[in-house]
């Protein structure tokens, strides 16, 4: 196992993570998160696991379901508070929200609520970290939909076709909204990209995180001595609806049932011990964030027309 | 008659229109069993089945492309893109097959049966990409129609208008009065008039004209402004492309005055045609500059729609400053 990470830390992380949005859904009927929120509950060890394995110098950029990866990619948790607060302390001033986190500084380089328009960004970054020599990796993430979108398909192919520095990574949680996969897509993921001879691998233990980040750290090892596009697809759970703060097996399209497999292997919920033990000091940290969140100021009407030109 | 809120005329709309025509197709992102992420399409998979009304795949290009060739032979798609602020990945078909094809063939095909609805607009906390207003880009483009319902009325009687238009149609529904704006609705089937704007309250002073949403603020401004003594004559104009300058024209060549409200930022927003159209047709009426109270001009703000959302208030004080030019 990689030194730089062992199954406590992760499982910290993970935890943290997961009381975070936990306790957005606590506060989301006050009206003080100012957009809203897509969660990433279930899916927290995909984040931690491929972090785990990233340095501060490698760019990701990711979806509007943001809180998992820009936490586990090292952005501050009060600026994220007061960013969904709608502050003039948070991560983009209070002009984001939830689903636009950004936080340059630990290579977290931003996300967008339109479906796939991350992923060219992300090529178009990796070009660059090419033309620079850097040595550091690009990663686009994004869900099983966002490969229905046009600009994917150009994406994979232009990075293919350079050969660029980047990895593909398929958060696959089988859902776009409320549409199944296989009533969307005629093609398998994996076949589909390697058209475009582009490897691909296959992570299916996505509530693992220490699996997780030891099938990323060898594919790292090998892109390191090699760069070049590679495609992951992660399979993983998303507990709560779509978007919001609710579950959603109302709807009639996935019961509980579905979710309980994975539930049943989730470290989160498996090892109950850990988190009484770690989840008092994370508490004490969530509330220190929220208590950031609210003391900082709205932004002015000056502030409002800061940032266009 | 029954009472609906916009988004049951949506629906009723769009059921009636596919009892009377099978060629009328729904389709979009999540429309089908779940009927739409705001259930503008709910019951219309179970009453019609799967080959009238599915789901796509996360493709708006697509989406669009396909229904212009639905369209072109002869189907009436109603494609529903989920949010207007994904139009942009469908914009290169709407601008250059849809708004095009009858006229680059000389009239041997067209897309003229489509019709795109798109909910729009700020009031739902949405922030950036589930807020804009991006009817003007639309009405750039000569080959298409646009059209904005202010109420559950006009939505359906309009929608209907749309399906059986002989041209292509953007149909934007605003979003903050799905469940908000609740009326009368006929039950049976109606059109309302496209190209054509509605005086909803005459007035001497000066002419207010928005559309979708917006006209209520304008209507709550005029409220405000009949308190001081101030008569304003209230237009929905319903249809941004082709516009009926006539009516604009008429009444402000008698009032003298004019103040547009529009939610989209005010630079080359749809107010600035209507301003330019007026002042060459009313120049000798005007009786003080054209008013345009709008958004800002920035990207629409997350925490901050009150500051940019053109209300009744700001709307009130342009009208005061309007008429005491
Ligand atoms: C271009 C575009 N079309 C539609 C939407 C509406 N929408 C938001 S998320 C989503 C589903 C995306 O599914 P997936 O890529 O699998 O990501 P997940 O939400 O499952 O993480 C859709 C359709 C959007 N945001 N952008
Ligand atoms: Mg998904």
């Amino acid at each position: 196992m990689n030194s730089r990470w062992n199954y406590r830390d992760l499982y910290y992380q993970a935890l943290r993570i997961r009381m975070v949005e936990e306790e957005i859904i606590k506060i989301y009927s006050s009206d003080k998160v100012q957009s809203p929120v897509h969660l990433s509950i279930g899916q927290e060890a995909v984040a931690v696991g491929l972090c785990a394995v990233l340095t501060e110098q490698d760019m990701l950029f990711s979806t509007y379901r943001s809180h998992a990866f820009y936490l586990a990619k090292g952005g501050d948790l009060k600026q994220m508070m007061a960013e969904l607060f709608g502050r003039l302390d948070g991560c983009c001033s209070g002009k984001g929200g939830s689903m636009h986190l950004s936080f340059p500084q630990v290579g977290f380089m931003g996300t967008s609520a339109v479906v796939a328009s991350g992923i060219p960004n992300a090529v178009g970054a990796a070009f660059a970290e090419k033309m620079l020599g850097r040595g550091n990796l690009t990663l686009a993430v994004f869900g099983d939909g966002a490969t229905e979108e046009g600009v994917y398909h150009e994406s994979l192919n232009f990075a293919s076709l350079h050969r660029l520095p980047i990895i593909f990574i398929c958060e696959n949680n089988q859902f776009a909204v409320h549409s199944r996969q296989h009533e969307r897509q005629s093609y398998s993921l994996r076949k589909h990209v390697e058209a475009y001879a582009i490897e691909t691998h296959h992570i299916s233990q996505g509530f693992d995180f220490c699996e997780v980040a030891s099938a990323f750290s060898d594919i790292c090892n090998d892109f390191k001595e090699s760069p070049r596009p590679i495609f992951i697809e992660v399979d993983t759970c998303r507990y709560m609806e779509h978007v919001g703060t609710g579950e959603d097996f109302y709807g009639g399209y996935r019961s509980a049932a579905e979710q309980a497999e994975w539930k049943r292997q989730d470290p989160l919920i498996k090892d109950e011990a850990l988190k009484a033990e770690l989840a008092p000091q994370i508490a004490i940290e969530i509330n220190e964030s929220i208590a950031f969140a609210e003391a900082s100021p709205l932004p002015s009407y000056a502030d409002v027309l800061k940032h266009v030109l | 008659m029954a009472k609906m809120n916009l988004l049951q005329a949506v629906n009723h709309a769009l059921q009636t229109a596919m009892e009377a025509d099978e060629k009328v197709l729904v389709f979009g992102e999540d429309v089908g069993h779940f009927g739409g992420v705001f259930r503008a399409t709910s019951h219309l998979q179970e009453k019609f089945g799967k080959t009238r009304c599915f789901n796509t795949p996360l493709t708006e290009q697509g989406i669009v492309g396909f229904a212009n060739g639905l369209a072109s032979q002869g189907h009436k798609p109603v494609a529903e893109i989920q949010f207007a602020d994904y139009i942009y990945p469908a914009f290169d078909q709407i601008v250059n097959e849809t708004a095009k094809a009858r006229y680059r063939s000389g009239g041997q095909f067209e897309c003229g049966n489509l019709t795109i609805r798109a909910p729009y607009g700020g009031g739902i906390a949405g922030g950036h990409y589930h807020s804009q207003s991006p009817e003007s880009f639309f009405t750039h483009v000569p080959g298409i129609r646009v059209v904005i319902p202010r109420g559950p009325y006009q939505a359906k009687g309009l929608l209907l208008s749309a399906i059986n238009s002989p041209d292509p149609v953007i149909f934007f529904e605003p979003k903050r009065l799905y469940r908000a704006a609740v009326g009368e609705v006929p039950e049976e089937s109606y059109q309302l008039p496209l190209g054509i704007a509605e005086v909803l309250r005459e007035g001497t002073d000066i002419s207010l004209v928005a559309w979708g949403a917006q006209v209520e603020v304008i209507v709550k401004a005029a409220d405000m402004a009949a308190e001081k003594g101030i008569s304003c004559e209230v237009i929905d104009l319903q249809s941004l492309l082709p516009w009926d300058l006539e009516t604009v024209a008429t009444s402000v060549t008698k009032t003298g005055r004019l103040l547009i409200n529009h939610e989209a930022p005010v630079t080359s927003g749809f107010g600035a045609e209507i301003a330019a159209s007026i002042q060459q047709e009313c120049f000798l009426s005007l009786e003080a500059p054209i008013s345009r109270v709008c958004g800002l001009d920035t990207p629409f703000p997350l925490a901050h729609e009150k500051l940019y959302m053109p209300d009744h208030l700001k709307t009130f004080d342009a009208i005061v400053a309007c008429v005491n030019y």
